[in-house]
Protein backbone atom coordinates (compact mmCIF):
# COMPACT_ATOMS: atom_id res chain seq x y z
CA UNK A 1 0.00 0.00 0.00
CA UNK A 2 1.07 3.56 -0.79
CA UNK A 3 0.36 6.97 1.16
CA UNK A 4 -1.98 7.86 -1.76
CA UNK A 5 -4.59 4.94 -1.54
CA UNK A 6 -7.41 5.62 0.28
CA UNK A 7 -6.81 3.12 2.67
CA UNK A 8 -4.03 4.82 3.87
CA UNK A 9 -3.69 6.17 7.68
CA UNK A 10 -0.76 8.21 8.88
CA UNK A 11 0.54 6.53 12.24
CA UNK A 12 2.82 4.36 13.88
CA UNK A 13 1.75 0.90 12.55
CA UNK A 14 1.67 2.59 8.70
CA UNK A 15 4.97 3.44 9.45
CA UNK A 16 6.73 1.18 10.52
CA UNK A 17 5.25 -2.00 8.54
CA UNK A 18 5.32 -0.07 5.19
CA UNK A 19 8.47 1.46 5.91
CA UNK A 20 9.88 -1.58 6.70
CA UNK A 21 8.68 -2.97 3.46
CA UNK A 22 9.12 0.03 1.27
CA UNK A 23 12.94 0.21 2.85
CA UNK A 24 13.72 -3.41 2.20
CA UNK A 25 12.32 -3.43 -1.58
CA UNK A 26 14.21 -0.22 -1.84
CA UNK A 27 17.92 -1.90 -0.67
CA UNK A 28 16.91 -4.96 -3.33
CA UNK A 29 15.64 -2.80 -6.31
CA UNK A 30 18.78 -0.59 -5.95
CA UNK A 31 21.10 -3.31 -5.57
CA UNK A 32 19.91 -4.85 -8.54
CA UNK A 33 20.10 -1.70 -10.88
CA UNK A 34 23.56 -1.03 -10.02
CA UNK A 35 24.57 -4.75 -10.91
CA UNK A 36 22.67 -4.61 -14.43
CA UNK A 37 23.84 -0.57 -14.98
CA UNK A 38 27.28 -1.70 -13.96
CA UNK A 39 27.45 -5.01 -16.25
CA UNK A 40 26.16 -3.41 -19.34
CA UNK A 41 28.99 -0.70 -19.01
CA UNK A 42 31.88 -3.27 -18.25
CA UNK A 43 30.03 -4.92 -21.53
CA UNK A 44 30.03 -1.51 -23.67
CA UNK A 45 34.28 -1.44 -22.26
CA UNK A 46 34.59 -5.01 -23.69
CA UNK A 47 36.89 -8.13 -22.33
CA UNK A 48 35.33 -10.72 -20.63
CA UNK A 49 37.91 -10.51 -17.64
CA UNK A 50 38.86 -13.09 -15.46
CA UNK A 51 36.92 -12.98 -12.70
CA UNK A 52 37.51 -15.14 -9.87
CA UNK A 53 34.64 -15.74 -7.40
CA UNK B 1 24.03 -35.06 -25.05
CA UNK B 2 24.96 -32.59 -22.45
CA UNK B 3 28.41 -32.05 -21.62
CA UNK B 4 28.75 -28.87 -22.97
CA UNK B 5 26.39 -27.87 -20.26
CA UNK B 6 28.47 -29.64 -17.30
CA UNK B 7 30.70 -27.80 -15.87
CA UNK B 8 34.63 -28.20 -16.26
CA UNK B 9 36.39 -30.75 -14.42
CA UNK B 10 33.87 -32.11 -12.76
CA UNK B 11 32.17 -35.98 -14.07
CA UNK B 12 28.70 -36.45 -13.84
CA UNK B 13 25.85 -40.02 -14.49
CA UNK B 14 25.28 -40.54 -18.17
CA UNK B 15 21.97 -38.41 -19.83
CA UNK B 16 19.81 -41.60 -19.69
CA UNK B 17 20.03 -42.12 -15.87
CA UNK B 18 19.80 -38.62 -14.63
CA UNK B 19 16.53 -38.60 -16.92
CA UNK B 20 15.32 -41.56 -15.24
CA UNK B 21 15.93 -40.17 -12.07
CA UNK B 22 14.16 -37.09 -12.78
CA UNK B 23 11.21 -38.98 -14.59
CA UNK B 24 10.55 -40.97 -11.01
CA UNK B 25 11.02 -37.79 -8.79
CA UNK B 26 8.68 -36.05 -11.71
CA UNK B 27 5.93 -39.01 -10.84
CA UNK B 28 6.22 -37.61 -7.55
CA UNK B 29 5.76 -34.11 -8.37
CA UNK B 30 3.05 -34.83 -10.78
CA UNK B 31 1.04 -36.40 -7.44
CA UNK B 32 1.28 -33.05 -5.52
CA UNK B 33 0.36 -31.17 -8.88
CA UNK B 34 -3.07 -33.02 -9.12
CA UNK B 35 -3.52 -32.55 -5.64
CA UNK B 36 -2.74 -28.51 -5.46
CA UNK B 37 -4.97 -28.44 -8.62
CA UNK B 38 -8.16 -30.62 -6.79
CA UNK B 39 -7.70 -27.81 -4.26
CA UNK B 40 -7.64 -24.82 -6.13
CA UNK B 41 -10.47 -25.84 -8.32
CA UNK B 42 -12.49 -27.40 -5.68
CA UNK B 43 -12.13 -25.22 -3.02
CA UNK B 44 -10.51 -25.88 0.74
CA UNK B 45 -13.00 -29.05 1.17
CA UNK B 46 -10.58 -31.04 -0.17
CA UNK B 47 -8.72 -30.77 3.31
CA UNK B 48 -9.52 -32.23 6.25
CA UNK B 49 -9.17 -28.68 8.06
CA UNK B 50 -12.35 -27.75 10.11
CA UNK B 51 -12.96 -24.73 12.89
CA UNK B 52 -10.77 -26.57 15.15
CA UNK B 53 -7.67 -26.66 12.51
CA UNK B 54 -7.78 -23.53 10.60
CA UNK B 55 -4.14 -24.39 10.74
CA UNK B 56 -3.22 -27.99 10.18
CA UNK B 57 0.05 -29.87 8.25
CA UNK B 58 0.65 -27.10 5.58
CA UNK B 59 1.51 -24.30 8.21
CA UNK B 60 3.49 -26.97 10.37
CA UNK B 61 5.07 -27.77 6.57
CA UNK B 62 5.89 -24.10 6.50
CA UNK B 63 7.01 -23.37 9.85
CA UNK B 64 9.17 -26.73 9.11
CA UNK B 65 10.96 -25.84 5.84
CA UNK B 66 11.22 -22.34 7.12
CA UNK B 67 13.32 -23.21 9.76
CA UNK B 68 15.61 -25.98 8.30
CA UNK B 69 15.85 -23.37 5.65
CA UNK B 70 17.32 -20.96 8.06
CA UNK B 71 20.55 -22.11 7.40
CA UNK B 72 21.36 -19.95 3.92
CA UNK B 73 20.61 -16.54 6.42
CA UNK B 74 22.44 -17.70 9.03
CA UNK B 75 25.56 -19.04 6.47
CA UNK B 76 25.48 -15.59 5.11
CA UNK B 77 25.74 -13.83 7.97
CA UNK B 78 28.17 -16.12 9.17
CA UNK B 79 30.23 -15.20 5.93
CA UNK B 80 29.60 -12.42 4.55
CA UNK B 81 29.04 -9.98 7.66
CA UNK B 82 30.77 -12.34 10.56
CA UNK B 83 33.42 -12.57 7.71
CA UNK B 84 33.99 -16.63 8.26
CA UNK B 85 35.29 -17.16 4.93
CA UNK B 86 36.11 -20.90 5.28
CA UNK B 87 31.78 -21.10 4.50
CA UNK B 88 32.77 -19.85 0.63
CA UNK B 89 32.60 -23.61 -0.06
CA UNK B 90 29.19 -24.50 1.65
CA UNK B 91 27.53 -21.07 1.05
CA UNK B 92 25.91 -21.91 -2.54
CA UNK B 93 24.39 -25.33 -1.50
CA UNK B 94 23.07 -23.50 1.36
CA UNK B 95 21.60 -20.55 -0.88
CA UNK B 96 20.38 -23.38 -3.00
CA UNK B 97 18.82 -25.30 -0.23
CA UNK B 98 17.18 -22.06 1.11
CA UNK B 99 15.87 -20.71 -2.48
CA UNK B 100 13.87 -24.62 -2.00
CA UNK B 101 12.50 -24.04 1.29
CA UNK B 102 11.34 -20.66 1.03
CA UNK B 103 9.51 -21.43 -2.85
CA UNK B 104 8.30 -24.48 -1.15
CA UNK B 105 6.55 -22.41 1.86
CA UNK B 106 5.07 -20.00 -0.51
CA UNK B 107 3.88 -22.64 -3.17
CA UNK B 108 2.19 -23.97 -0.01
CA UNK B 109 0.83 -21.22 1.12
CA UNK B 110 -0.67 -20.52 -2.32
CA UNK B 111 -2.75 -23.94 -2.15
CA UNK B 112 -3.22 -22.97 1.53
CA UNK B 113 -5.07 -18.94 0.92
CA UNK B 114 -7.63 -20.69 -1.38
CA UNK B 115 -7.68 -18.35 -3.49
CA UNK B 116 -3.91 -17.36 -4.39
CA UNK B 117 -5.34 -14.62 -7.39
CA UNK B 118 -6.16 -12.65 -4.16
CA UNK B 119 -2.55 -12.83 -2.74
CA UNK B 120 -1.85 -9.20 -3.85
CA UNK B 121 -4.35 -8.49 -1.11
CA UNK B 122 -2.18 -9.19 1.61
CA UNK B 123 0.30 -6.00 0.32
CA UNK B 124 -2.12 -3.80 -0.66
CA UNK B 125 -5.02 -3.89 1.68
CA UNK B 126 -2.32 -5.14 4.60
CA UNK B 127 -3.69 -5.47 8.27
CA UNK B 128 -1.57 -3.62 10.25
CA UNK B 129 -1.94 -5.13 13.59
CA UNK B 130 -1.40 -8.79 11.91
CA UNK B 131 2.46 -10.62 12.72
CA UNK B 132 1.53 -12.53 9.86
CA UNK B 133 1.33 -9.09 8.01
CA UNK B 134 4.99 -8.68 8.83
CA UNK B 135 5.36 -12.40 8.17
CA UNK B 136 4.06 -12.05 4.72
CA UNK B 137 5.83 -8.70 3.91
CA UNK B 138 9.43 -10.38 4.75
CA UNK B 139 9.02 -13.86 3.60
CA UNK B 140 8.46 -12.51 -0.05
CA UNK B 141 11.08 -10.38 0.30
CA UNK B 142 13.48 -12.56 1.82
CA UNK B 143 12.50 -14.84 -1.44
CA UNK B 144 14.02 -12.20 -4.08
CA UNK B 145 17.06 -12.02 -1.79
CA UNK B 146 17.41 -15.77 -2.19
CA UNK B 147 16.70 -15.33 -6.17
CA UNK B 148 19.29 -12.71 -6.15
CA UNK B 149 21.88 -15.12 -4.54
CA UNK B 150 20.99 -17.76 -6.50
CA UNK B 151 20.94 -16.18 -9.81
CA UNK B 152 24.64 -15.60 -9.96
CA UNK B 153 25.12 -19.60 -9.44
CA UNK B 154 22.86 -19.77 -12.95
CA UNK B 155 24.68 -17.05 -14.48
CA UNK B 156 28.03 -19.73 -13.99
CA UNK B 157 27.18 -22.44 -16.10
CA UNK B 158 29.70 -22.61 -18.20
CA UNK B 159 27.58 -21.87 -21.43
CA UNK B 160 25.49 -18.98 -19.63
CA UNK B 161 28.97 -17.37 -18.69
CA UNK B 162 30.12 -17.21 -22.12
CA UNK B 163 28.03 -14.47 -22.95
CA UNK B 164 29.74 -11.33 -21.76
CA UNK B 165 26.75 -9.18 -20.34
CA UNK B 166 25.90 -12.54 -18.37
CA UNK B 167 29.55 -13.09 -16.97
CA UNK B 168 29.80 -9.41 -15.67
CA UNK B 169 26.22 -9.47 -14.46
CA UNK B 170 27.29 -12.86 -12.24
CA UNK B 171 30.63 -11.00 -11.02
CA UNK B 172 28.93 -7.83 -10.20
CA UNK B 173 26.09 -9.36 -8.12
CA UNK B 174 28.78 -11.57 -6.18
CA UNK B 175 30.50 -7.97 -5.54
CA UNK B 176 27.30 -6.89 -3.65
CA UNK B 177 26.28 -9.90 -2.26
CA UNK B 178 27.22 -8.67 1.43
CA UNK B 179 24.43 -5.85 1.36
CA UNK B 180 22.04 -8.44 -0.40
CA UNK B 181 23.04 -11.03 2.89
CA UNK B 182 22.36 -8.09 5.65
CA UNK B 183 19.23 -7.42 3.71
CA UNK B 184 18.19 -11.09 4.03
CA UNK B 185 19.58 -11.66 7.75
CA UNK B 186 17.19 -8.75 8.86
CA UNK B 187 14.61 -9.95 7.15
CA UNK B 188 15.05 -13.53 8.43
CA UNK B 189 15.23 -12.56 11.92
CA UNK B 190 11.61 -10.40 11.90
CA UNK B 191 9.91 -13.06 9.73
CA UNK B 192 11.18 -16.35 11.95
CA UNK B 193 10.29 -14.68 14.90
CA UNK B 194 7.07 -13.35 13.92
CA UNK B 195 5.75 -17.27 12.87
CA UNK B 196 6.85 -17.60 16.96
CA UNK B 197 5.24 -14.20 17.66
CA UNK B 198 1.61 -15.75 15.84
CA UNK B 199 1.80 -18.36 18.66
CA UNK B 200 2.90 -16.71 21.70
CA UNK B 201 0.34 -13.78 21.27
CA UNK B 202 -2.55 -16.23 21.38
CA UNK B 203 -4.10 -15.74 24.67
CA UNK B 204 -7.13 -18.00 24.04
CA UNK B 205 -5.02 -20.90 23.55
CA UNK B 206 -2.68 -21.23 27.09
CA UNK B 207 -0.67 -24.20 25.45
CA UNK B 208 1.24 -21.65 23.34
CA UNK B 209 0.68 -18.15 24.95
CA UNK B 210 3.58 -16.49 26.52
CA UNK B 211 4.37 -13.76 28.17
CA UNK B 212 6.62 -11.12 26.76
CA UNK B 213 9.31 -8.45 26.49
CA UNK B 214 7.68 -5.59 25.13
CA UNK B 215 5.28 -6.59 22.52
CA UNK B 216 7.12 -9.51 21.48
CA UNK B 217 6.07 -13.32 23.38
CA UNK B 218 9.25 -15.21 23.90
CA UNK B 219 8.24 -17.21 21.38
CA UNK B 220 9.52 -14.78 18.84
CA UNK B 221 12.91 -14.98 20.15
CA UNK B 222 12.91 -18.74 20.14
CA UNK B 223 12.04 -18.97 16.80
CA UNK B 224 14.35 -17.36 15.42
CA UNK B 225 17.19 -18.78 17.52
CA UNK B 226 15.87 -22.01 16.65
CA UNK B 227 16.08 -21.56 12.59
CA UNK B 228 19.49 -19.92 12.88
CA UNK B 229 20.77 -23.15 15.41
CA UNK B 230 18.87 -25.91 13.31
CA UNK B 231 19.12 -24.38 9.77
CA UNK B 232 22.55 -25.17 9.58
CA UNK B 233 21.65 -28.90 10.73
CA UNK B 234 19.72 -29.18 7.81
CA UNK B 235 22.20 -27.61 5.48
CA UNK B 236 24.57 -30.00 6.22
CA UNK B 237 22.55 -33.43 6.24
CA UNK B 238 21.71 -32.35 2.80
CA UNK B 239 25.54 -31.86 2.07
CA UNK B 240 26.17 -35.20 3.62
CA UNK B 241 23.05 -37.38 1.64
CA UNK B 242 24.53 -35.69 -1.31
CA UNK B 243 27.70 -36.86 -0.99
CA UNK B 244 26.47 -40.32 0.09
CA UNK B 245 24.18 -40.13 -3.12
CA UNK B 246 26.96 -39.08 -5.48
CA UNK B 247 29.57 -41.44 -3.97
CA UNK B 248 31.82 -37.89 -3.77
CA UNK B 249 33.72 -35.86 -1.38
CA UNK B 250 31.97 -32.41 -2.43
CA UNK B 251 33.17 -30.71 0.65
CA UNK B 252 35.94 -30.33 2.59
CA UNK B 253 35.92 -31.30 6.61
CA UNK B 254 37.04 -27.91 7.58
CA UNK B 255 34.25 -25.82 6.41
CA UNK B 256 31.48 -28.56 7.55
CA UNK B 257 32.76 -28.78 11.09
CA UNK B 258 33.22 -24.89 11.42
CA UNK B 259 29.49 -24.68 10.42
CA UNK B 260 28.44 -27.91 13.03
CA UNK B 261 30.75 -26.40 15.36
CA UNK B 262 28.63 -23.10 15.21
CA UNK B 263 25.70 -24.54 15.51
CA UNK B 264 26.37 -26.83 17.99
CA UNK B 265 26.91 -23.94 20.67
CA UNK B 266 23.57 -21.83 18.87
CA UNK B 267 21.69 -24.88 19.99
CA UNK B 268 22.92 -25.55 23.10
CA UNK B 269 22.80 -21.91 24.06
CA UNK B 270 19.11 -22.03 22.58
CA UNK B 271 18.31 -25.05 24.18
CA UNK B 272 19.66 -23.23 27.56
CA UNK B 273 16.67 -20.61 26.83
CA UNK B 274 13.79 -23.11 25.43
CA UNK B 275 14.61 -25.19 28.50
CA UNK B 276 14.16 -21.80 31.05
CA UNK B 277 11.03 -20.76 29.37
CA UNK B 278 9.39 -24.01 28.95
CA UNK B 279 9.86 -24.54 32.74
CA UNK B 280 8.72 -20.60 33.56
CA UNK B 281 5.63 -21.74 31.41
CA UNK B 282 4.96 -24.45 33.22
CA UNK B 283 5.13 -23.00 36.71
CA UNK B 284 4.01 -19.66 35.96
CA UNK B 285 2.07 -18.56 32.85
CA UNK B 286 -0.04 -21.80 32.53
CA UNK B 287 -0.87 -21.97 36.10
CA UNK B 288 -2.03 -18.06 35.78
CA UNK B 289 -4.11 -19.06 32.95
CA UNK B 290 -6.15 -21.91 35.27
CA UNK B 291 -4.13 -24.49 34.06
CA UNK B 292 -1.61 -27.62 35.24
CA UNK B 293 0.88 -27.82 32.78
CA UNK B 294 0.11 -31.71 32.72
CA UNK B 295 -3.38 -31.14 31.70
CA UNK B 296 -1.60 -30.60 28.22
CA UNK B 297 -0.21 -33.72 28.06
CA UNK B 298 -2.98 -36.36 28.84
CA UNK B 299 -6.55 -37.96 27.89
CA UNK B 300 -5.06 -37.79 24.31
CA UNK B 301 -3.80 -40.72 22.10
CA UNK B 302 -0.88 -38.20 20.72
CA UNK B 303 0.52 -35.85 22.41
CA UNK B 304 2.29 -37.01 26.00
CA UNK B 305 4.95 -36.08 28.01
CA UNK B 306 7.09 -38.19 24.87
CA UNK B 307 6.69 -35.45 22.50
CA UNK B 308 8.21 -32.90 25.18
CA UNK B 309 11.02 -35.27 26.36
CA UNK B 310 11.10 -35.56 22.06
CA UNK B 311 11.25 -32.00 21.34
CA UNK B 312 13.68 -31.38 24.52
CA UNK B 313 16.18 -33.60 25.16
CA UNK B 314 16.35 -36.09 22.08
CA UNK B 315 15.97 -33.40 19.00
CA UNK B 316 17.75 -30.70 21.29
CA UNK B 317 20.23 -31.05 24.06
CA UNK B 318 21.51 -34.34 22.46
CA UNK B 319 22.36 -32.85 19.16
CA UNK B 320 23.88 -29.78 20.88
CA UNK B 321 26.30 -31.92 23.20
CA UNK B 322 27.10 -34.42 20.04
CA UNK B 323 28.23 -31.26 18.11
CA UNK B 324 29.88 -28.75 20.42
CA UNK B 325 32.42 -31.90 21.79
CA UNK B 326 34.77 -31.97 19.65
CA UNK B 327 35.31 -35.76 19.58
CA UNK B 328 31.57 -36.71 18.39
CA UNK B 329 31.16 -33.86 16.24
CA UNK B 330 34.49 -34.86 14.26
CA UNK B 331 33.07 -38.40 14.20
CA UNK B 332 31.17 -39.01 10.65
CA UNK B 333 28.24 -41.37 12.41
CA UNK B 334 27.69 -39.34 15.95
CA UNK B 335 27.81 -35.89 13.84
CA UNK B 336 25.13 -36.78 11.00
CA UNK B 337 22.99 -38.50 13.98
CA UNK B 338 23.39 -34.77 15.65
CA UNK B 339 21.86 -33.68 12.23
CA UNK B 340 19.15 -36.10 12.30
CA UNK B 341 18.38 -35.51 15.76
CA UNK B 342 18.50 -31.33 15.38
CA UNK B 343 16.16 -31.51 12.41
CA UNK B 344 13.64 -33.65 13.83
CA UNK B 345 13.56 -31.84 16.86
CA UNK B 346 12.63 -28.69 15.55
CA UNK B 347 10.20 -29.74 13.24
CA UNK B 348 8.38 -31.36 16.84
CA UNK B 349 8.40 -27.88 17.77
CA UNK B 350 6.73 -26.61 14.72
CA UNK B 351 4.63 -29.56 15.21
CA UNK B 352 3.43 -29.10 18.47
CA UNK B 353 3.14 -25.11 18.66
CA UNK B 354 0.94 -25.32 15.57
CA UNK B 355 -1.24 -28.64 15.61
CA UNK B 356 -0.83 -29.24 19.82
CA UNK B 357 -2.07 -26.36 20.13
CA UNK B 358 -5.15 -26.42 17.83
CA UNK B 359 -5.64 -29.75 19.78
CA UNK B 360 -5.86 -28.60 23.49
CA UNK B 361 -9.44 -28.08 24.33
CA UNK B 362 -9.72 -24.38 25.56
CA UNK B 363 -13.84 -25.03 27.14
CA UNK B 364 -15.41 -26.80 29.78
CA UNK B 365 -17.42 -28.78 27.13
CA UNK B 366 -14.64 -29.11 24.86
CA UNK B 367 -12.28 -32.19 24.85
CA UNK B 368 -9.30 -32.88 22.88
CA UNK B 369 -9.72 -32.46 18.89
CA UNK B 370 -7.13 -34.86 16.90
CA UNK B 371 -6.70 -34.18 12.88
CA UNK B 372 -5.42 -36.87 10.32
CA UNK B 373 -4.83 -34.73 7.11
CA UNK B 374 -6.32 -35.67 3.83
CA UNK B 375 -4.30 -37.56 0.74
CA UNK B 376 -4.66 -34.10 -0.90
CA UNK B 377 -3.20 -32.64 2.32
CA UNK B 378 -0.01 -35.27 2.34
CA UNK B 379 0.23 -34.84 -1.12
CA UNK B 380 0.66 -31.27 -1.39
CA UNK B 381 3.12 -30.92 1.16
CA UNK B 382 5.54 -34.17 -0.58
CA UNK B 383 5.20 -31.86 -3.56
CA UNK B 384 7.65 -29.49 -2.51
CA UNK B 385 10.06 -32.18 -1.31
CA UNK B 386 9.87 -33.54 -5.09
CA UNK B 387 10.33 -29.97 -6.40
CA UNK B 388 13.07 -29.75 -3.84
CA UNK B 389 15.15 -33.17 -5.00
CA UNK B 390 14.54 -32.12 -8.95
CA UNK B 391 16.30 -28.89 -8.63
CA UNK B 392 19.05 -29.81 -6.49
CA UNK B 393 20.04 -32.49 -8.93
CA UNK B 394 19.56 -30.10 -11.76
CA UNK B 395 21.76 -27.83 -10.27
CA UNK B 396 23.86 -30.16 -9.11
CA UNK B 397 23.93 -31.64 -12.62
CA UNK B 398 24.56 -28.11 -14.79
CA UNK B 399 25.96 -25.52 -12.18
CA UNK B 400 29.47 -25.41 -9.71
CA UNK B 401 27.88 -25.75 -6.64
CA UNK B 402 30.64 -26.91 -5.34
CA UNK B 403 33.62 -24.91 -5.27
CA UNK B 404 35.64 -27.99 -4.04
CA UNK B 405 34.61 -30.33 -5.93
CA UNK B 406 36.97 -30.34 -8.69
CA UNK B 407 39.99 -30.66 -6.46
CA UNK B 408 38.43 -33.09 -4.27
CA UNK B 409 37.72 -35.35 -7.26
CA UNK B 410 40.04 -35.10 -10.09
CA UNK B 411 39.21 -37.10 -13.14
CA UNK B 412 41.94 -39.44 -14.25
CA UNK B 413 44.27 -38.00 -16.76
CA UNK B 414 43.76 -34.20 -15.89
CA UNK B 415 45.63 -31.82 -14.38
CA UNK B 416 43.82 -32.26 -10.97
CA UNK B 417 45.32 -35.92 -10.69
CA UNK B 418 48.89 -35.24 -10.29
CA UNK B 419 48.32 -34.14 -6.80
CA UNK B 420 47.18 -38.09 -6.52
CA UNK B 421 50.52 -39.21 -8.06
CA UNK B 422 52.47 -37.57 -5.81
CA UNK B 423 50.84 -39.02 -2.81
CA UNK B 424 49.24 -36.38 -1.31
CA UNK B 425 45.29 -37.02 -0.28
CA UNK B 426 42.94 -34.85 -2.33
CA UNK B 427 41.51 -33.48 0.68
CA UNK B 428 44.90 -31.09 0.56
CA UNK B 429 45.91 -29.11 3.48
CA UNK B 430 42.46 -30.10 5.32
CA UNK B 431 42.43 -33.89 5.03
CA UNK B 432 44.38 -34.02 8.91
CA UNK B 433 42.37 -32.38 10.78
CA UNK B 434 43.82 -29.18 12.34
CA UNK B 435 41.49 -28.68 15.24
CA UNK B 436 42.90 -24.88 16.14
CA UNK B 437 41.78 -23.63 13.01
CA UNK B 438 38.33 -25.46 13.18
Amino acid sequence: MLPFCFEWVYDMGHFVFHGGLWYALSIIGMGMTYCVIKSVIDTIKGGKGNHLH
Amino acid sequence: MDSALIPEGVKRCSLWKFLLALSITSGVLLWGVIAMLLCWIKGLNQTNMNDYYGFALWIWADLAVIALGGGAFFSGLLKYIIGKDELKNLINYAVLIGFICYSSALLILAIDVGQPMRSWFIFWHANIHSMLTEVAFCLSCYFAVLTIEYIPLILENRQINKVPFFHHLAHNMHGVMAIFAATGAFLSFFHQGSLGGVAGVLFGRPFAFRDHILIWPYTFFLFTWSAAAFGPCFTLFITWMTEKITRKKLVKDKPILLLAKISGWMIVTYMVVKSIDTWYWATHTAPSLGFNWEFFFKNNPLYGKTMLFSEIILGGWIPGLLLIFRPTRENSVTRTTAFFLGMAGVCINRWVMVLQTMAVPVMSFDSWAMYIPSWQEVATTILPVAYGVILVMISYRYLPIFPQEKELNPIEGSAGSVDKQVGQTPAGDDSPLQPAQI
